[in-house]
């Protein structure tokens, strides 16, 4: 299928030995200047970039305790070396979570610190080069922002703070990536990832409403610019058309219409994703998440639901009060936002849904945690809540369920491979290699339990499984959305 | 008074100085520096007092530490917690009358000298024994570790071998503090101790022993996760103001 091995899946994730430089080659498309004009950067180096990136870099630390304190804190005991699935997949010591750091604290250190100033060579301190920044481009290129090194690190340093101002810098100075770049400024001008304009999205809920009204005789709807709807849904635009995300956005319509809650989908504020995060860039994350407030106002809407996709949740829920709060116009009996897993379990809990789990015998299923969802937000009211109410809904959904191994779930979660902005043709090997300890745990629900199919709330992780296992000889449609089981349970109509 | 005793009392000074002045320093910093988004690594707590738990785990027991890797874990925690005893313990340097509870350490006393230079040894011996921790070790990172290594078996050879006239060394310490100075015995083992200690107070404010007071700050440790709760707003976030261009 390409010019590269795909892991061979073995007994149990083994760690294996360094082998400097195996991705050295791995690097998504730059971004065009056209690309980069779209969301505020220069389009190429210019000469001095050097002093423009220095600067960039001290002024974002100078603007984040994070980064002041990850940057001087990591003593290199090591603890995070063998917990980045792109090591684990890859064996290249530079996607180790702190070999990645270090690519950018060598140069914070050159230049912000007095042992970096005085003493280089002692501290592995490296001065802003064409060749640094090439370096910065290729590995800050592989990390998808996961976290997982910082539930493993004695001092929570998270390589994803690092890699985004790593990006940030690099956008700065001209040097943006193609894939991220490109989405954030369809965002910006038509208001979703896909550049889907409002008539083809009309378009493409009336048909789903067809199809619904095929399938079952019921007259579900999928309303979109409602004025006055009680809920505002904001969901990731692939729901809208990829598979298997569109299974899940029918189950919303379906849980929707049971609880009798009107709803909207908004065609200004038509993405929930938010790209912008993985950049690094403030300007943009707040700009295209502003649309979703916007969208709120001008619908008259009480309360905003967020569809199954990882960082936007992450976005919304630990986000957007700080970015496009306060929310004071909302109904505050509701969280704000609420996931639409929440949501679904809250109906579940009061008994306003009837969901018959035989619709799934076929499926014996496993979830996936996703990243964003599991490390770096929540749901419902406790702690652990976004490990617990996803697998109660399935389980409310479905009659065979087993969790992958406990040290690949919950915060222990191995990323897809796909996220953080590299979910891209140009970086397919990355992406392969970087879920096999995923596949690995996989393998072994497989194996054991026959498992046949892979939840997911995460628009990411779905496409990314589509796309990577094949390649680990499963069938693409193994994946699929929680609310795609919830969909085929449900039992519409009156509830007797 | 001796070239050794002028040396040594002007040394500690400094060392004082520096240490305290540079970590004051980057304290100031690391509390001055807003955090302008909610990044708590979750599963987080949902209250202050769930923050202070957390955190207390973290730096008594080293949770995360212990989650990630057995082998760092025990030699980690056994050499930062003989080092905290020792450091107690030498507080009977510098008090008069001494502490209260410093005799009770006196039986742990037996172990922790040795059980620092065994958690060091074992942590310098990752460096060269795992590939990937040998792969991300710089020279300082030696370097530190043999430091440490190098005091605490200078303080074993005082304490088991060449014995100090610590009576001298408890009036030295003393003097220094009050300003009244006071002869330092010029035994050649303590003198190496006390400029290694002195070297430690020196580097400790711009090496990577500033995770010591950089745990405290970290905001995906120390945050509280209540970001639906209550809205959080810091540095360039506090400058948002969404009023202005919505609900028009």
């Amino acid at each position: 299928m390409a010019n590269f091995e795909t892991p061979v899946l073995g007994e149990y994730q083994t760690i294996p030995e360094v082998h400097p430089d195996t991705m050295v080659n791995s690097k998504p498309f730059v971004a065009k200047p056209d690309i980069q004009a779209g969301v505020g950067f220069p389009g190429e180096l210019a000469p001095g970039w050097e002093n423009v990136a220095v600067k960039k870099l001290g002024d974002l630390v100078s603007q984040s305790r994070a980064l002041q304190v990850f940057l001087d804190s990591c003593v290199k005991c090591g603890a995070c070396t063998d917990k980045c699935h792109y090591y684990l997949g890859t064996s290249d010591p530079k996607n180790m979570p702190v070999a990645r750091q270090d690519l950018l604290r060598s140069v914070y250190r050159r230049y912000y610190t007095f042992a970096g100033k005085f003493f280089p060579k002692l501290v592995g301190a490296r001065d802003m080069t064409k060749d640094v920044l090439d370096e910065w481009y290729t590995y800050f290129h592989q990390c998808s922002q996961c976290r997982r090194c910082s539930v493993f690190c004695p001092y929570g340093i998270d390589t994803a703070e690092i890699s985004m101002a790593a990006r940030d810098v690099m956008d700065t100075v001209g040097l943006g990536q193609k894939y991220s770049n490109e989405i954030i400024g369809k965002v910006h001008k038509i208001g979703n990832n896909l550049g889907l304009p409002e008539l083809a999205l009309a378009d493409t809920l009336a048909g789903l409403e067809e199809d619904v009204k095929d399938e079952t005789g019921v007259d579900v709807k999928y309303p979109v610019d409602v004025n006055g709807a009680e809920v505002l849904v904001v969901t990731p635009s692939a729901d809208f058309f990829a598979e298997p995300h569109i299974d899940g956005l029918i189950g919303y319509g379906k849980v929707f219409h049971q609880a009798g809650i009107s709803w909207t989908l908004s065609s200004h504020a038509s993405e929930a994703a938010n790209f912008s995060m993985f950049i690094g860039s403030h300007d943009n994350l707040h700009r295209a998440a502003m649309r979703i407030r916007e969208a709120a106002l001008d619908l008259g809407v009480k309360r905003i639901v967020v569809g199954e996709c990882g960082h936007a949740w992450r976005v919304a829920y630990s986000f957007w009060n700080t970015l496009i709060g306060p929310f004071d116009f909302l109904d505050q009996r509701y969280p704000i936002p609420q996931h639409i897993c929440e949501f679904t379990y809250d109906l579940i809990q009061r008994g306003a849904l009837t969901l018959d789990k035989s619709a799934n015998d076929d499926r014996i299923v496993t979830f996936h945690d996703s990243c964003n969802v599991s490390r770096a937000s929540r749901m419902g009211n406790t702690p652990g809540g976004q490990f617990m109410i996803p697998r109660a809904i399935i389980k409310a959904s479905v009659n065979k369920f087993y969790d992958m191994a406990p040290e690949t779930i919950h915060e222990n979660t191995f990323c897809c491979g796909g996220g953080g902005g590299l979910l891209t043709d140009d970086l397919m090997e990355l992406r392969v290699k970087g879920a096999q300890p995923r596949m690995q745990a996989l393998k072994q629900v497989v194996d054991e339990y026959g498992v046949n199919h892979v939840a997911a709330i995460c628009a990411i992780c779905k496409s990314q499984f589509t796309k990577v296992l094949p390649y680990y000889k499963y069938p693409m449609d193994m994946v699929g959305s929680v609310h795609g089981l919830v969909s085929r349970a449900i039992q519409l109509g009156a509830k007797n | 008074m001796s070239a050794v005793t002028v040396i040594f009392t002007l040394l500690f000074y400094v060392a004082t100085a520096v240490l305290v002045i540079g970590l004051a320093r980057k304290i100031f910093i690391y509390a001055r520096t807003p955090q302008p988004l909610k990044i708590p690594t979750t599963p987080a707590p949902t209250t202050r007092l769930g923050v202070a738990a957390r955190m207390l785990r973290e730096v008594t027991v080293f949770e995360s530490l212990f989650k990630s890797n057995k082998w760092t874990w025990l030699f980690g925690w056994i050499f930062h917690f003989c080092l905290l005893v020792e450091l107690i313990w030498h507080l009977r340097y510098f008090t008069e009358p001494v502490l209260v509870f410093l005799p009770w350490l006196q039986w742990f006393i037996n172990f922790t000298g040795y059980g620092m230079v065994l958690g060091l040894l074992g942590l310098w011996g990752r460096r060269f024994l795992v590939d990937r921790v040998r792969y991300i070790s710089s020279p300082s990172d030696h370097l530190m570790l043999a430091l440490l290594i190098a005091i605490g078996a200078s303080g074993l050879v005082m304490k088991y071998l060449v014995h100090t006239d610590v009576v001298a060394l408890k009036a030295f310490f003393l003097g220094l503090m009050t300003f009244q100075w006071q002869p330092l015995p010029a035994d050649p083992v303590l003198l190496i101790h006390l400029t290694l200690v002195a070297t430690l107070m020196i580097i400790f404010p711009v090496s990577k022993l500033l995770h010591a007071p950089g745990v405290f700050f970290s905001p995906t440790l120390n945050q509280v996760d209540n970001p639906r709760e209550k809205r959080w707003v810091a540095g360039w976030s506090a400058k948002i103001d969404n009023t202005k261009t919505a609900g028009s």
